[in-house]
């Protein structure tokens, strides 16, 4: 067992965890923080993305001993005060979603993809999350809800 | 899937982590930025009993100028070295391939000196390393060697790192003003190439006067298409002036046949995307 100590959704943690375990695991299994959901399990799909120390990784393909001193958002860390996200609005807003299984990641991607580059062409935007699939093919309407987040100034 | 057991050691600096090397022999894995072992690991591919994460040493992060030639930590993250100035303005290729590795999310974990240690012949790093001439700083117990990118790949997933040595840093010699373009070939996106070209182009004037080009996924190391290099000299820099000089790209090549493509058909793709790497990159 390693210790480790983190900053998750703005709380700090500090749990005993086996070293083989995986960042997904530990926030999903340890935490309680079901909102980010494992997909393909093969670093594949992008369900799974949190921002670690500020950018997006996907959570499946890093140990929770690497993220040891560390600041971790998932999807759940996002509203603010009981206020969605505007990328999370934007999403609702432009039905960037159909079963809402790549959603989490999809937003933790374009919330990261805006921070660097706050007005993305379309396709800026596409190659910006190409790192995560939709089994539905919703793209349409993700991109279309990144453009609209994007004309709201939305960063965090 | 969940990795079978491993301890877990995050040293500090490089002779902690020689160290551990030294103690744990063939019962270690180095882990740099984790983006293509731990997929292994959890599909169990490989089962190490020792993983030793580079991951804490400050000093093998960061991009540095040094002359003739520019410093890349071993530990620099794909993200960094992407967007890194110096990269753009003195090895170019490097930036235009980063772009097409992988996808954001692994660019921001995945390390530079991590993804050529593993030396995976579909790798996109591999290529521009060749061309460029790149030299590779490794650390042993004895000290530190320096070993240039021809002697570095040594054969699928085998670099001429020893068991006991970690790559410290990549030194790129200086192309400053060459054009570069990365001409990757993939059926799905974020994914590895079928074939991928790396061509690098000093022009003179509408003339090519010195180019580089080197192959990924062309055999079992990233591989230089000499002869194409050579034929290249002196031809002006458009479409047909590069069209003979590329068909000899697949020259000495020993691509594999697999469910992506069979060996010829990467023979011909070299052939095609070396002329479009190369017009690219000669502004023709």
């Amino acid at each position: 067992m390693t210790r480790i100590s983190l900053t998750v959704d703005g709380a700090r943690v500090s749990d005993d965890v086996e070293p083989r375990m995986l960042l997904v695991q530990y926030l999903r299994e340890r935490l309680g923080k079901t909102g980010t959901v494992i997909g393909c399990d093969t670093s594949n799909c992008g369900a799974c993305t949190v921002h670690l120390n500020g950018s997006s990784v996907k959570s499946c393909n890093v140990l929770a001993v690497q993220a040891d001193g560390g600041e971790v958002t998932t999807i759940e860390g996002l509203a603010q005060d009981g206020q969605l996200h505007p990328v999370q609005e934007a999403f609702r807003e432009c039905h960037g979603l159909q079963c809402g299984y790549c959603t989490p990641g999809m937003i933790m991607q374009s919330v990261d993809l805006l921070n660097t580059n706050p007005n993305p062409s379309e396709q800026e935007i596409r190659v910006g999350l190409e790192g995560n699939l939709c089994r539905c093919t919703g793209y349409h309407n993700i991109v279309k809800a990144v453009q609209h987040a994007a004309g709201q100034g939305a960063t965090s | 899937m969940i990795p079978a057991q491993f301890d877990y050691m995050a040293p500090t600096s490089v002779e902690d982590a020689l160290a551990a090397l030294a103690e744990h022999g063939d019962d270690a894995k180095i882990i740099a930025g984790g983006q293509s072992l731990l997929p292994v690991l959890r599909m169990r591919l490989n089962a190490p009993e020792m993983i030793i994460d580079l991951g804490r040493i400050e000093s093998l992060r960061g991009i540095r100028d040094d002359g003739d030639a520019i410093v890349i930590g071993a530990m620099t993250p794909h993200a960094v070295v992407g967007s890194d100035p110096l990269v753009a303005e003195h090895a170019a290729l490097i930036s235009k391939a980063v772009e097409h590795l992988a996808d954001a999310q692994i660019r921001h974990r995945g390390t530079f000196g991590g993804a050529l240690a593993h030396a995976d012949p579909a790798g996109d790093l591999g290529a521009p390393a060749l061309a460029l001439g790149a030299e590779f700083v490794i650390q042993g117990s004895g000290g530190t060697r320096t070993v240039a990118a021809d002697d570095f790949f040594v054969d699928l997933f085998e670099t001429a790192i020893g068991d006991d040595e970690i790559l410290t840093e990549v030194r790129v010699p200086k192309h400053t003003g060459w054009g570069a373009h990365y001409e990757k070939f993939v059926r799905v996106a974020h994914q590895w190439p079928i074939v991928a070209v790396a061509a690098t182009v000093r022009a003179d004037g509408g003339t090519i006067a010195e180019a580089r080009v080197g192959l990924t996924n062309m055999g079992s190391t990233p591989l230089r298409a000499r002869a194409t290099e050579a034929a290249l000299a002196g031809q002006p820099a458009t479409e047909d002036g590069v069209r003979a000089a590329a068909e000899q790209a697949a020259e000495g090549t020993n691509p594999p046949s697999d469910l992506n493509g069979e060996a010829d058909y990467r023979r011909h793709l070299a052939r095609v995307l070396t002329r479009r790497a190369v017009v690219a990159a000669a502004g023709g």
